[in-house]
């Protein structure tokens, strides 16, 4: 395992060590550890069913595990927490299946995921400011959607929402980012550019990217985690994980 | 800052709808008090009444729009709020009546004096007060509206699960209200009023005002609704409505948006339900029906749902349709109407009058699009 | 008073000398006595006819009673309550009334007398019920002069049954009878504590002030010990009560349990379905009456197969009619559903008026017996039976048929199962009949405890939505469960509360539950929920 040294708990942005969770009576994720540095973009890959999504969501506060630490920033106990508390502390999260709001323009659904005050008294008089305006182009202008801001969200391509909601999370501002694969139904094209925001976005923020196109992940050039039947198997650069025999064996099958 | 509140981003059907009801506010009363009988167009009194219950379920409809259309909550329950408020204003009215009761008595309504009861309870103390109980008519729907909501909204109870509870609620409601020994008339409800603020109810000029009176807070209603919708909050509140659970990875605290959506319509139920009841000349317990509370929602699903003046719309519709149809020999033809309405509406129409009309309305003048083309979808 | 005193001797003496070759000389004393129209005379025969028991005393004393006895010239004759005569020595008919005879009179010490006779002569009839019957009645009426009949009729009592009912009365009137034997009135309370009912307590509890301590003592340990045993039986009372009424919330939920649990389709007209079942038994019966009488005992079974064929044939016209194009969007269903239940409510009210219809039982669902200090009704015992059949049987058609497979498969993944050959739609409207066919099996049962009318269903579609979703969607035993919870709630927390208040603080009570479990009682966990 890699369980890091006491001593890096506090410098750690994520901290989770021996999380377990059971639906039913299925273990999805089994004496999970992992550590993200603050800055540190790290990618996530296994197979279907080792435990991706739920270790996503057990950080942003969906699922409550039945053991194990989820510390954050190396003080606040991410399991404590709901979604909305976390997400407020800086955790942003992207779904595998794109979920925009496809009632709202482009131009609302970033403005509702801009980093402002989210209580109901100061939604309700809401005014943007110009400063904020400015933010919300210049995102529309990074995701490529700016002619495209009055357009609903339910009208865009499966490519064009990805990026949508990768605007949302730069509009969120968050300290870490969860991508839960960003290149799915992509053209190579777009994959590639895809690679490169991630990429922009790492520069002053951490981010998690589960993804299962080992080329995407191999543009990124980051270190690897690979997650087999809920905990982790191998962990390092790309080339050395994929040398592993073990995880060759995991993924070819025996 | 309140108006600019209310009156942001009007759209003309919005401007339309305020200059109707405005228009209706000024006009009917007058005719009604100022024409001679034998006009071609004078209202009569009772037409007035009549219409006044419209704008009253139409009122009432514009709350449920409010929950339905735009945060997603089918309420099932929401003829309780109007029932409280009514019943809030019965009571008030019930005080007005003073020793002019049946049995005389200058404090205890006639139900309690015929049930024996020797002094008001006292959840009936204030009651005398027209604002304290004006104060009712908001704070109980209200107060219900939002103990009930914290705990559902609290624990994430959505969906049908949500619907069936909320119907529940009305319920219990309806049984609780049928009591005799809950101080409320029992069976009978609250009725024989007799003033309202020193006027008499069933005075034509008490009646014209009554009725200028639910014009102003249908416009206040929806100018609330509208406002509520408009701002960010509104937009929050759609977000919950189409992915509750992606706004809440947001960092939205879903719960409490849909509190504050919850509370707000119950209290404008409640108000309907108030102006209701010194029109009608009673409120009793069968105003909890469950099946009221559906009908309300097939009023919005008729108008339209999510556009607050559909809301209204269908109210007045179906309400009128029901009045006609009721009063021939078609009677015993209404529920096969309604029912076929719910079936028809659901099935063919989802997007109710105003929807479908918008939709058709936009179709024909297509050709000038206003976003910039599509870029080329991803293969 | 002194007559009354003289009668207890002479019936006590009598009970000791027990000498038939006496009697019929002493019955013809009696006779003659009669004959004598004095008020003493007449006294004394009283006394000598139930001494001697006459086989005659009882028709001869309920005469005199009633002013129908009738002497003169020796003669003694019973006029009967028809009209006809009969000859008071040998109870043979006469022809016609004889000559000469006048009524016996009465006077109001006679009449006590006379009274006082008749509650004996029931404790000494040769019907061992009829002596039970009698008993009873000295119980209630705690007759102090009966005591020596009493004791004389437990001496010579063969019967266990009579013989408990003979003490049971002896001991009622011990009790309140200050001059007894102390030793006796404790035993006597010994035995009441022993019958052990509301009446024994109402008796224990007439026990006058003025008592011995022991006495007092004796008394509240017996009333203690009684009405610790009234109330675990009234709890067992209200217990069945209960799991009545929860195996009607079964049979009114259950086919919503599968159209709601299974498929996710809210069918508000559910109701419907029951009363259709019910308004299906009441044309069987009607039919019946009309062409086939002797088929009547028979016509619930008769009904079961027509109410589920005639509920599910609307049911899967109304699943392939609307719903099926409204799946995944459940407020819809809600109200075109909800549309549906006022067509047909209303189609109902047009065919068979707004009024209620009377649907009969057959000789086994009517009655009750008593099973130790519970009062079960057969129709409410069959109902439960009937419940847990349908139960078992949906169980296994889910369990073990191929259409239960295909069912499961499809709620499980609709896609896939379509992938594999499966016809979905044909699944669904198979599961909706279903579901909507065993409403119409409750239809049936439920006309047999409340009234048809069109409302039938809408009573029960509020009730049944609380079963299905505090016991958890999707699972019949979460329903199960369900329902009897609610049911045996409902009826224990009644007593306190009263009906309407128990129903709604169970509402309430609901409404939390599902605050704190959103999915019931049987949820199920994991990522499939959100799905």
């Amino acid at each position: 395992m890699n369980a890091p040294a006491p001593g890096q708990l506090t410098s750690s942005l994520l901290y989770l060590d021996g999380v377990s969770v059971s639906f039913d009576g299925f273990k999805a994720i089994r004496g999970l550890s992992l550590t993200i540095e603050p800055g540190e973009m790290r990618a996530i890959i296994g197979p279907n069913g080792a435990g991706k999504t739920t270790m996503m969501d057990i950080i942003t506060g969906k699922t409550k595990p039945d053991v194990g630490t989820v510390m954050f920033g190396g003080k606040v106990d991410l399991t404590k927490l709901d979604e909305a508390a976390i997400a407020n502390l800086g955790i942003g999260r992207k779904f595998q299946k794109p979920t925009v709001f496809d009632f709202h323009t482009i131009e609302d659904n970033i403005l509702l995921a801009l980093k402002a005050p989210r209580d109901v008294r100061r939604t309700l008089f809401w005014n943007t400011a110009a400063s904020q305006q400015k933010r919300i182009d210049d995102i529309l202008g990074i995701i490529k959607l700016g002619d495209a801001r009055d357009r609903l969200a339910g009208s865009l391509s499966h490519g064009q929402k990805q990026w949508l909601e990768i605007g949302m999370l730069l509009a969120q501002d968050p300290k870490l980012l969860l991508v839960d694969e960003p290149a799915a139904g992509m053209t190579d094209g777009e994959t590639a550019e895809t690679a490169v925001l991630l990429k922009e976005i790492a520069r002053d923020h951490s981010v998690i990217v589960v993804e299962h196109d080992m080329g995407f992940i191999r543009e990124l050039g980051v270190k690897v985690t690979v997650l087999h039947e809920g905990s982790v198997l191998a962990e390092g650069p790309l080339d050395q994980v994929s040398a592993n025999e073990r995880v060759v064996e995991v993924y070819l099958g025996r | 800052m309140i108006t600019r509140f209310l009156l942001q981003n009007m759209d003309r059907r919005g401007y339309v709808f305020l200059g109707l009801i405005a228009a209706l506010a000024v006009l009917m009363p007058l005719s009604n008090l100022l024409l001679p009988v034998g006009s071609a167009f004078h209202v009569p009194t009772s037409t007035m009444s009549l219409w006044g219950k419209y704008l009253c379920y139409a009122l009432l409809a514009i709350s449920l729009d409010l929950v339905w259309g735009y945060c997603g909550i089918l309420s099932l329950g929401h003829g309780a709020f109007f029932a409280l408020g009514g019943y809030a204003m019965g009571m008030y009215l019930m005080r007005q009546i003073g020793s002019r009761g049946v049995y005389g008595n200058p404090v205890l309504p006639d139900f309690m004096v015929f049930l024996n009861w020797q002094e008001l309870p006292w959840y009936w103390y204030g009651f005398s007060s027209f604002p304290f109980a004006m104060l009712m008519v908001l704070a109980v729907p209200g107060l219900l509206a939002f103990v009930f909501g914290w705990f559902a909204f609290r624990s994430r109870v959505t969906g049908v699960y949500l619907s069936i509870i909320t119907q529940a609620l009305t319920y219990a409601l309806l049984l609780a209200f049928f009591r005799n020994d809950m101080g409320f008339g029992g069976n009978n409800g609250l009725t024989d009023f007799k003033d309202i603020v020193g006027f008499n109810v069933q005075a034509q000029t008490t009646r014209a005002a009554l009725f200028a009176m639910t014009c102003v807070m249908l416009i206040a209603g929806f100018l609330i609704a509208r406002g509520i919708v408009v701002s960010k909050l509104g937009k929050v509140v759609i977000a919950i409505r189409d992915a509750e659970s992606r706004t809440r990875f947001l960092g939205y605290r879903v719960d409490r948006f849909k509190l504050f959506v919850f509370t707000v319509s119950a209290c404008m139920a409640g108000v309907a339900g108030a102006l209701y009841v010194p029109q009608v000349g009673i409120i009793n317990p069968s105003e909890f029906n469950p099946a009221n509370s559906i009908e309300t929602v097939i009023w919005v699903a008729i108008g339209g749902r999510g556009t607050l003046v559909g809301a209204a719309l269908g109210a007045v519709v179906v309400n009128w349709a029901k009045t006609v149809f009721t009063s021939g020999f078609m009677a015993p033809y209404w529920l096969f109407a309604l029912g076929g309405l719910f079936v028809f509406v659901t099935l063919f129409m989802p997007k109710g009058i105003l929807g479908t009309a918008q939709e058709w309305w936009g179709k024909r003048r297509k050709p000038t699009p206003t976003a910039a083309p599509a870029p080329a979808p991803a293969e | 008073m002194l007559c009354l005193l003289r009668l207890l001797r002479s019936l006590a003496v009598a009970m000791v000398l027990f000498a038939p070759p006496a009697l019929a000389q002493s019955a013809e004393e009696a006779f003659t006595r009669l004959n004598a129209d004095s008020f003493s005379d007449t006294a004394r025969a009283v006394d000598i006819l139930i001494a001697t028991a006459h086989p005659q005393a009882a028709p001869i004393i309920e005469a005199l009673a009633e002013s129908r006895l009738l002497a003169g010239g020796g003669a003694v004759v019973v006029r009967t309550r028809e009209g006809g005569f009969i000859d008071a020595r040998t109870g043979q008919t006469l022809p016609a009334q004889p000559a000469g005879l006048s009524p016996v009179r009465l006077n109001n010490n006679l009449r006590r007398v006379v009274q006082a006779a008749l509650g004996g002569l029931g404790l000494l009839n040769p019907d061992a019920s009829k002596r039970t019957l009698a008993a009873e009645a000295v119980f209630k009426s705690r007759d102090v002069s009966l005591l020596p009949v009493l004791e004389a009729a437990i001496g010579k009592e063969t019967d266990a049954k009579a013989r408990a009912a003979l003490r049971q009365a002896q001991a009622a009137i011990l009790i309140a009878k200050t001059d007894a034997p102390p030793f006796d009135r404790i035993a006597a309370i010994d035995v009441l504590r022993e019958r052990g009912d509301q009446d024994a307590l109402a008796t224990l509890r007439s026990l006058p002030g003025d008592a011995s301590q022991a006495l007092k003592e004796a008394q509240t340990r017996a009333i203690t010990e009684i009405e610790g045993r009234l109330a675990v039986w009234r709890a067992a009372q209200n217990l069945w009560y209960g799991l009545s009424l929860g195996s009607v919330l079964l049979l009114a939920a259950i086919g919503l349990a599968i159209t709601f649990g299974v498929m996710g389709v809210i069918n508000m007209a559910h109701g419907e379905m029951v009363m259709l079942g019910a308004y299906t038994t009441f044309i069987v019966q009607e039919i019946i009456r009309t062409s086939f009488p002797g088929l009547f005992p028979y016509s619930l079974a008769i009904a079961l197969p027509l109410a589920f064929l005639v509920a599910g044939l609307v049911g899967i016209a109304i699943e392939r009619g609307v719903i099926r194009f409204l799946y995944g969007r459940p407020l819809e269903t809600l109200l075109a559903t909800w549309g549906i239940s006022l067509i047909l409510q209303q189609a109902v009210r047009t065919a068979f008026g707004p009024t209620n219809r009377e649907v009969g039982a057959p000789a086994f669902m009517s009655g009750a017996f008593e099973l130790g200090g519970l009062a079960i009704t057969w129709n409410r015992l069959w109902i439960i039976v009937f419940a847990m059949l349908v139960f078992a049987s949906l169980l296994a058609i889910l369990r073990l048929t191929p259409i239960g497979l295909q069912m499961r498969a499809v709620t499980q993944n609709r896609r896939m199962a379509s992938a594999m050959g499966i016809r979905t739609g044909r699944v669904d409207a198979l599961t909706f009949g279903l579901g909507s066919g065993v409403a119409g099996l409750a239809g049936v049962a439920l006309s047999q405890i409340d009234n048809v009318s069109p409302n039938l269903g809408q009573s029960y579609i509020i009730d049944s939505f609380m079963v299905v979703v505090f016991g958890g969607v999707g699972n019949l035993w979460g329903t199960l469960v369900g329902a009897m919870t609610l049911g045996v709630a409902n009826k224990l927390l009644e007593p306190y509360a009263g009906a309407v208040l128990a129903k709604i603080a169970l509402l309430v009570l609901i409404i939390l539950f599902i605050q704190k479990r959103p999915r019931g009682l049987f949820a199920l966990k994991g990522r499939a929920v959100e799905a």
